[in-house]
C-alpha cells in the first residue's frame, strides 16, 4: 500500500477512534456548545449597546468575529488530545504499529472538525434569534462557512505540533489561552480594526484572524453599504489573504507535525 | 541467531547513560527477561529494539530485519506492551482491539474476527463492550497485552507486565504470557521482581546503568546470588554484634546489619532447617529478638550480591543525578 492510501485508510481508523471518544464524554461537548452560545448573547448584550458600527449592526458584525474566536478555540483540541495522547502512551503503542506515519496526525486532525461543525451550526442558530441575518444567499453563507472550517483546520496542525511538543494537557491549555486570547482580540472580531490605535490597529489589520472574520462578514452579507472600507490589503482581499494563510500553515505545520511523530527520538 | 539478536546497543542523554552496550540474545520461542531496577535502562532497551527511539550506537536484528535499516519492517513482526495499559478509556474493549488489527492491516472481518477471539481467550468477552473506564487494572492490562498480540507477532515485547498488578492479576498474567511461548512466540521482557524472572524466563540478563552485570538461568544466578536470606531483628542494639557472630556462622556470604533498624540479613542455603538452628542457637545465646523471618533472595539481595549496593540506593541517586 503507498504511503498517501495507507494515510487515509489508517487515518480513517483513527478518525473513527476519536469520533467514538466525543460520542462518549458528552461533557466535551456541553463545553464546546455551550461557551459559543454564551459569547454570542454576551457580546451581543453587553457590548452591542455602546460599540457603534457605522452603517450596520453590532450583532450582525459581532457574529463573524465569534465564529471566528470560537472555531480558533475549537482547533485547541486537537493540542489537547494528543499531548492526553502521550501522556497515556497511546501515542507509543500508534509507533510501535506498522501503520502510516501520518495516520494519527490526519485522522485527529481530521475528526476535531466535527467540533467546529457543531458549534458553528449552535452559534449559527443563537446568532439567527438575537437578530443576525444572512443576505447573499446561501452558496455564499456555505463558502463562509467552509473558509473559517478550513482557517481552524489549518490551526489545529499548529496546535498538534504544540501538543507533540508539551508535556501534559494542562500547559496545552493555559499556553494556547495566552496565545490565543490575544491573537483573537487584537483584530476586528469585536471592534473594528480602524478603532484600534498605532501598532494594535497594524497587527490587526494583518492578523489572519481579521481577514477570516473580514470574509465571513462580506460572504454573509454583514457589511452593509456605507461601513467604512478597510485601507489594508489583507482586509481588502479577506479571502485571497486567508487562504494563503490558510496554505502556508499546512504546508509548515503538517510536514513538522509528522516528522516530530514520526522521528525516533 | 536468535529471534532478537542485540550487539552494543547504547543510548545517551547528555551525562546520563541510559544504555551503555548492551548485547541480547533471544532464540525463537523463548523468554528472556531484562531484570533491574528503576532506571536501570529496560525501557530503554525495549524503546529501542520496538523503534520507538533509536540507538545511539550498536545495531539489531528483530525477527529478521534491520532495527534501524528497516523499522516499518520490525513492526509488522512484534507487538509491544508497555508499562502502562496503553488502552483508549473511552473505547470499549472490541473497540480497542479492533482498532489496533486495523492498524496492523489486517482487514476489516479479519480484525473483527480476532479481537473476539481474543477477547474470550483472556475473559474479557463479557465486559468486551464496556467502555475500558470500566474495568479494573488487571483487566487494562490484560487488553494491554492481548492488543499487542492481535496480528499474532513474532516477537512480544512486554515492559513489566505486571507492575501494578495484584498477587491475583500477576499470576494471571503469567499463565497467559506462558502459554504464548508455548506457541512459538518469543518475548523479551524486562522486569523488577526476580520472582517474575524466576518463574518466566529462560534466561535473564540483570541490567544496572545499562550495563549487563549477570546473566544466565534463573537457577545460575540464584548460585551466584545464594540462597534464601534469614532476616532478624533484635530487640535492643547492644545484641547486634553477638547476633551478627552467631549467623555468620551460618550464612553462605556476608551478612547485611542495619543498625538502625536492628536487623541482621544473612544469606543460607539449605532454607528451613538452617534456619531452625539459627534461631536455636540465637535463643540459646539469650538474646531477645522482635521480629524473625526466612525468604526469598529480592531483587535489593541480588543487586547487593553483583554490585555491593542496594538497588534502591542506586535509584535514588541516579534520578538525581538525571534531574541535575
Amino acid at each position: 500500500m503507498n504511503e498517501l492510501l495507507s494515510a487515509i485508510s489508517d487515518g480513517h481508523v483513527v478518525a473513527k477512534r476519536n469520533v467514538i471518544k466525543i460520542k462518549r464524554v458528552p461533557e466535551v461537548l456541553v463545553f464546546v456548545l455551550i461557551s459559543p452560545i454564551m459569547f454570542v448573547l454576551l457580546f451581543a448584550y453587553v457590548f452591542g449597546g455602546s460599540i457603534d458600527i457605522p452603517g450596520g449592526s453590532y450583532r450582525e458584525f459581532l457574529i463573524g468575529g465569534i465564529f471566528a474566536q470560537t472555531v480558533i478555540f475549537g482547533a485547541t483540541f486537537t493540542g489537547a488530545g494528543i499531548a492526553d495522547d502521550m501522556q497515556k502512551g497511546i501515542i507509543d503503542r500508534f509507533r510501535s504499529l506498522p501503520m502510516s506515519r501520518s495516520a494519527m496526525l490526519v485522522g485527529r486532525t481530521a475528526s476535531d472538525v466535527i467540533y467546529n461543525v457543531l458549534s458553528l451550526i449552535i452559534m449559527a442558530l443563537t446568532g439567527l434569534i438575537v437578530g443576525w441575518r444572512i443576505h447573499n444567499g446561501l452558496l455564499k453563507m456555505l463558502l463562509g462557512f467552509v473558509l473559517l472550517l478550513t482557517f481552524a483546520y489549518a490551526f489545529s496542525w499548529i496546535m498538534a505540533y504544540v501538543g507533540l511538543l508539551v508535556p501534559s494537557v494542562e500547559v496545552i491549555n493555559n499556553a494556547s489561552f495566552m496565545v490565543i486570547f490575544p491573537l483573537t482580540f487584537i483584530a476586528n472580531t469585536f471592534v473594528p480594526a480602524e478603532n484600534l490605535p498605532g501598532v494594535l490597529r497594524t497587527f490587526a489589520e494583518w492578523n489572519p484572524v481579521s481577514s477570516v472574520t473580514q470574509a465571513a462578514r462580506e460572504l454573509f452579507g454583514n457589511l452593509p453599504p456605507g461601513t467604512p472600507e478597510p485601507t489594508a490589503w489583507p482586509l481588502q482581499n479577506p479571502v485571497l489573504y486567508t487562504v494563503i494563510w490558510i496554505i502556508v500553515i499546512i504546508a509548515i505545520f503538517a510536514p513538522l507535525s509528522v516528522h516530530r511523530y514520526a522521528k525516533p527520538k | 541467531m536468535g529471534t532478537i539478536e542485540a550487539t552494543g546497543l547504547a543510548k545517551y542523554y547528555k551525562e546520563v547513560k541510559a544504555l551503555d552496550g548492551l548485547d541480547l540474545t533471544v532464540p525463537q520461542g523463548t523468554i528472556l527477561s531484562l531484570l533491574g531496577p528503576n532506571g536501570a535502562g529496560k525501557t530503554t532497551a525495549v524503546s529501542i529494539l520496538t523503534t520507538l527511539i533509536m540507538p545511539d550506537k550498536g545495531h539489531a536484528m528483530v525477527a529478521g530485519a534491520d532495527l534501524v535499516k528497516s523499522p516499518k519492517e520490525v513492526r509488522k513482526r512484534i507487538g509491544l506492551s508497555g508499562q502502562y495499559a496503553a488502552v483508549d478509556e473511552n473505547l470499549t474493549g472490541f473497540e480497542n482491539l479492533d482498532m489496533i488489527g486495523r492498524l496492523y492491516h489486517l482487514g476489516r472481518e479479519k480484525a473483527r474476527v480476532r479481537s473476539r477471539e481474543l477477547l474470550d481467550r483472556f475473559e474479557l468477552d463479557e465486559a468486551g463492550d464496556r467502555p475500558v473506564k470500566t474495568y479494573s487494572g488487571g483487566m487494562r492490562r490484560r487488553l494491554d497485552l492481548a492488543g499487542a498480540i492481535v496480528a499474532e507477532p513474532q516477537v512480544l515485547f512486554l515492559d513489566e507486565p505486571t507492575t501494578g498488578l495484584d498477587p491475583h492479576g500477576r499470576v494471571e498474567m503469567w499463565s497467559v504470557i506462558r502459554e504464548l511461548v508455548t506457541k512459538g512466540t518469543t518475548v523479551l521482557l524486562t522486569t523488577q521482581y526476580l520472582e517474575e524472572a524466576d518463574r518466566l524466563a529462560d534466561d535473564i540478563v540483570v541490567i544496572d546503568h545499562g550495563r549487563e552485570i549477570a546473566h544466565g538461568t534463573a537457577d545460575q544466578l540464584k548460585a551466584t546470588i545464594g540462597g534464601e536470606r534469614i532476616e532478624i531483628t533484635v530487640a535492643y542494639s547492644a545484641a547486634l554484634p553477638e547476633t551478627q557472630s552467631i549467623l555468620s556462622g551460618f550464612a553462605d556470604g556476608d551478612l547485611q546489619v542495619d543498625d538502625h533498624t536492628r536487623t541482621v540479613v544473612a544469606p543460607v542455603i539449605g532454607g528451613a532447617p538452617v534456619f531452625t538452628r539459627a534461631l536455636r542457637a540465637i535463643d540459646e545465646a539469650g538474646i531477645e529478638v522482635s521480629d524473625v523471618g526466612l525468604r526469598r533472595p529480592t531483587l535489593d539481595d541480588v543487586f547487593l550480591s553483583l554490585t555491593g549496593r542496594a538497588a534502591e540506593e542506586d535509584t535514588t541517586t541516579d534520578t538525581e543525578g538525571a534531574r541535575t
